[in-house]
């Protein structure tokens, strides 16, 4: 049921307020996992399998059991009555072959870093040491780490429900159709494109702790979760078999997730079955090595792109075979990425009249691969980014030309792209976010600075990314059809309470990872109701003291979460003016609201505020007839599409001619996300996520050699930026709000990561155009730039000699 | 077990230590100085940054017993009389953090850099100057912002 929408008011939706959370983490007081300290707590360490492949032969703890300060040692047996954890989405229609991680694997291990065994201890300390006391028995088996060599049939077999390790075979467009219109293109690009394996790092690793009442039969569980309620539904439902209400999670504020924190992970239900099996607390947060070799990677698709088009730079077909490596064993949510979010984007902000997508889902033995920040659109928006540069380059046209011959025009929005199954962009005016970003770039000028430069032998290069993503999962009926594999819904809850005194409680099943989502919902709150932001309170990450929620990912939080908030203050709204039309002996039809409360249209001094009639309504000495006491309201807002967030990036770089260093010398990005709520949230969100994007571009890369080991599987190896090697990002928006939602609002907390790869990537390859480069594979370091060069002068050399 | 006695937030502690304990264990177990966090356990991230006898070091690579007769500053002791430091002030203000996680130990680090440097860092200064501290969410353009910002206050 929609909410009647009461008359705008101004104030704090727009403004740059500062975040009501922030206290407690300037200061130190705020709460992680591994701050909690349970009583009577003991402490878990996980022995991990150091194989990629291999069998258990056998498992003897005798010596761990004898060590001291031990608790308990369990292997996988001990756990054997508990089934795998569940895949929660199984797009592409995988059911038929999932694997999927234990508690504890029992026989079989398909990646380095699986957990084999759990050791509880007095302290950390004396379970890490008695770690290396657990014999094991393994049987090393044959090890494919890379995905175009695991679906051959000489590769080993992982899983004997998956033949050649494929998990799915999933298309999206038409394939003929795509075959005819590339053999009738006047020109056609094809290139192998490598998106390489991520690990997303968030500063705070995961932990779990558990406790368990034996008199009541529930357990608490503490986790790093961005989605407590989905867990509790997992973990109750298909692990435990147990009612929902046996299980509380409670999620204590995370420091980042970037997706890694959506999936039910083995060490949750470890945590939980230890708690039970012990009849004491437990807790385990894992190393950041553990966070390296066990948490989910993001990415790692290579793709075999073909696209056809006009003389004029017309793009006429888009064809794409995509093989995603999804690790060793299924994550939660895995096949949903590279499909829904991936295949159904990848003709980005374009009229594509054809186009097919086919997507590889591969089992390797390598750790999983679920949603990193972008989920899928990072992928998607590179392919189409790169496919326009290399058209543009093959025809000589400008790749802002080509671009905008392209782009879906204003007047042809709700856009169908005829791949989305039914869904439509919703707005969109993509020529603006271009012509600002190209304005404060100085195109023109740029053009000529790097003529200039080339004439010196320098290499200058810009690139673009005009991309467009999909935000606010989802409306359930879409993302809950039938083949879709999503068995719920994504709909989102919010209560709102107003109590005696005038404050504010709300509660919802959203979740904030570092977003700020206290701020933005205090900031619609206090407008709403006309209250002070200190008089707001927003809580979430505890299933017991709120309404089922699905959690942050996939910018829904204020696209669907936040509108849910929206929703119930309309409704809180409505009641008190009910109540206050009774106070004031008026009709409800002769009150308007004063932005502090309500007033007889026409006599302001005959005015009751929200903190009187909230006051009225908790007493409920004398309300209206057929008037329940207390403002209260909960809504479940399952909004009516998702939302498409577009702009325009654009990056500068030089290319040292000695070295093939990339130096980044400008980043200008131009969003538009929809209305905005907090512009300096927005701005943190998208310079946090362009820095990401950038560092896969040019840094970043999990790297495993042929026999499973991951060799960056620390902070010391695997290069995550630090301040000095980004430059002053530009960022500006344009704002085409959606027509969606009351609020006009589409998301923001991915656009960074999902436009900044492929803006980067085109920069360097713009630059090396005299040296005849077309393509470079991420991540641009040195090294790698600097042999496509000697090779591009050697070419260019030999070419010139004849 | 090895006696030491230190000074943490102005408070003095005597105690005994395993030999192996590292210091931000033991400021975090034993006297619940949990604001100190740990990121990276290999001495990259900085999440652990204390102040010891004056200068900002990486917690998780000095072992209790080496703090033995020092002065140590933890996040928590940086506010004094419920008045923040200016740099708690310039992170909240500039939205120089969004997870927090990182936050206590690029403060700790940021303070001492502005100690040294005052208010003559360049942006360029700024960002080697934190090159030990690393930060996932902010892209730590509102970091160098909230450092300038608490330079000229």
């Amino acid at each position: 049921m929609a909410t009647e929408v009461e008359e705008k008011t101004e104030g704090l939706i727009g403004a740059r307020m500062k975040r009501v959370e922030d206290p407690g983490m300037i200061t130190g007081s705020a709460k992680y996992i591994d701050d909690l300290k349970l009583p009577g707590m003991a402490h878990v360490a996980i022995l991990r399998s150091p194989y990629a492949h291999a069998r258990i032969r056998g498992i003897d703890t005798a010596k761990a059991v004898a060590a001291p300060g031990l608790v308990a040692v369990y292997t996988g047996k001990d756990f054997e009555h508990l089934p795998p954890l569940p895949c929660a989405w199984q797009a592409g229609g995988v059911e038929n072959f999932v694997a999927t991680p234990r508690a504890l694997e029992i026989d079989h291990v398909a990646f380095t870093g699986a957990g084999v065994a759990a050791v509880v201890a007095e302290t950390k300390a004396a379970a890490e040491d008695a770690l290396e006391l657990i014999e094991v028995v393994w049987e090393p088996l044959e090890v494919v780490v890379d995905v175009e060599e695991a679906v051959k049939e000489s590769a080993p077999q992982l899983h004997e429900v998956a033949e050649r390790n494929i998990v799915m075979d999933w298309h999206v467009g038409d394939a003929e159709a795509t075959e005819r219109a590339l053999a009738e293109a006047d020109v056609i690009v094809e290139q192998r494109l490598v998106n390489q394996r991520l690990v997303p790092t968030p500063m705070d690793v995961r932990g779990s702790a558990a406790s368990f009442d034996p008199a009541t039969g529930e357990y608490t569980v503490w986790m790093t979760s961005q989605c407590p309620h989905i867990m509790r539904l997992l973990m109750t439902a298909f692990v435990f078999g147990i009612p929902e209400t046996k299980i509380r999670c409670i999620s204590p504020r995370i420091g980042g997730g970037f997706g890694t924190k959506i999936y039910l992970y083995p060490e949750y239900v470890l945590m939980a079955a230890l708690a039970e099996k012990l009849g004491r607390p437990v807790k385990w947060v894992e190393s950041r090595r553990e966070n390296y070799v066990a948490t989910t990677h993001g990415r790692d698709h290579v793709t075999y792109l073909r696209a056809g088009a006009k003389r004029d730079g017309t793009i006429t077909a888009l064809d794409a075979k995509t093989y995603a490596n999804l690790g060793g064993v299924l994550s939660t949510i895995a096949p949903g990425i590279p499909t829904t979010l991936y295949g159904r984007m990848l003709s980005g902000s374009y009229r594509i009249p054809n186009s097919h997508c086919q997507v590889l889902g591969v089992y390797t033995n390598t750790a999983m691969v679920d949603a990193y920040r972008g989920a899928g659109r990072p992928e998607a928006t590179y392919v189409i980014e790169r496919a326009v540069d290399l058209i543009a380059r093959e025809l000589d046209i400008d790749p802002v030309e080509v671009r905008r011959r392209n782009f879906i025009p204003p007047d042809a929005f709700p856009y169908d792209p005829g791949i989305l199954r039914g869904l439509k962009y919703d707005t969109g005016d993509y020529e603006k976010a271009l012509k600002r970003a190209l304005e404060i770039v100085g195109y023109d000028d740029f053009r000529l600075e790097q003529q200039a430069a080339r004439a010196e032998g320098r290499y200058l290069g810009i690139g673009f990314s005009t991309y467009v993503e999909i935000c606010g999962a989802a409306p359930s009926a879409w993302i809950g059809a039938v083949g879709e594999g999503w068995g719920a819904a994504m709909w989102e809850s919010a209560n709102v309470r107003v109590h005696l005194t005038g404050k504010v409680v709300v509660t919802t099943g959203s979740m904030n990872q570092g977003q700020g989502h206290e701020t933005t919902v205090t900031q619609v709150v206090a407008d709403e109701l006309g209250v002070a932001p200190e008089d707001v309170t927003v809580l979430f990450g505890d299933t017991q003291a709120t309404p089922f929620g699905y959690g942050t990912y996939a910018s829904r939080s204020v696209a669907v979460g936040t509108v849910a908030v929206y929703h119930a203050l309309q409704r809180i709204r409505q009641k008190a003016r009910r109540v206050a039309a009774h106070m004031l002996e008026a009709a409800e039809d002769d009150l308007e609201w004063s932005g502090a409360g309500f007033a007889v249209k026409g006599a302001p001094d005959r005015a009751k505020t929200i903190q009187e009639i909230a006051g009225a309504a908790a007493l409920g000495y004398d309300l209206p007839e057929d008037t329940e006491p207390y403002l209260d309201d909960t809504y479940y807002y399952d909004p009516p599409s998702c939302t498409f967030p577009f702009g325009t990036h654009v990056a500068v770089v030089e290319v040292d001619a000695e070295t093939g260093e990339v130096k980044l010398e400008r980043y200008v990005a131009v969003d538009d996300v929809g209305k905005v709520i907090n512009p300096m949230i927005v701005d943190g969100q998208v310079q946090g996520g362009i820095t990401q994007g950038i560092a896969q571009a040019l840094w970043e890369g999990a790297a495993y050699n042929e026999d499973g080991q991951l060799l960056t599987s620390s902070m010391m190896e695997y290069a995550v930026p630090k301040a000095e090697f980004v430059p002053k990002l530009e960022v500006d928006r344009t704002e085409t709000p959606t027509d969606l939602n009351p609020l006009g609002v589409k998301g923001a907390g991915e656009t960074g990561t999902i436009a900044s790869t492929p803006a980067v990537v085109n920069a360097v390859v713009d630059a090396l155009a005299p040296l005849g480069i077309t393509h470079l594979d991420m991540p641009l370091t040195p090294e790698r730039v600097w042999r496509a060069m000697e090779g591009g002068r050697h070419v260019s050399a030999t070419s010139s000699s004849v | 077990m090895i006696p030491i006695a230190l000074t943490v937030n102005g408070v003095r502690h005597e105690t005994e230590v395993e030999p192996r304990t590292l210091l931000v264990d033991y400021l975090r177990d034993e006297l619940g100085l949990t604001g100190t966090k740990i990121g990276c356990d290999t001495s990259v991230c900085g999440s652990c940054t204390i102040h010891l006898d004056g200068h900002a070091v990486k917690s998780c690579t000095v072992l209790a017993v080496q703090a033995d007769s020092c002065e140590v500053t933890t996040i928590e002791g940086l506010a004094h009389g419920g008045e923040l430091h200016p740099l708690q002030e310039a992170f909240w203000e500039r939205h120089a953090l969004q997870c927090g996680f990182c936050t206590p130990g690029m403060i700790m680090a940021g303070v001492e850099l502005l100690d040294t440097n005052g208010d003559r860092l360049t942006d360029a200064e700024i960002r080697r100057g934190l090159e030990g501290n690393i930060c996932r969410c902010t892209g730590y353009q509102h970091i160098v912002e909230a450092m300038h910002e608490a330079a000229v206050s």
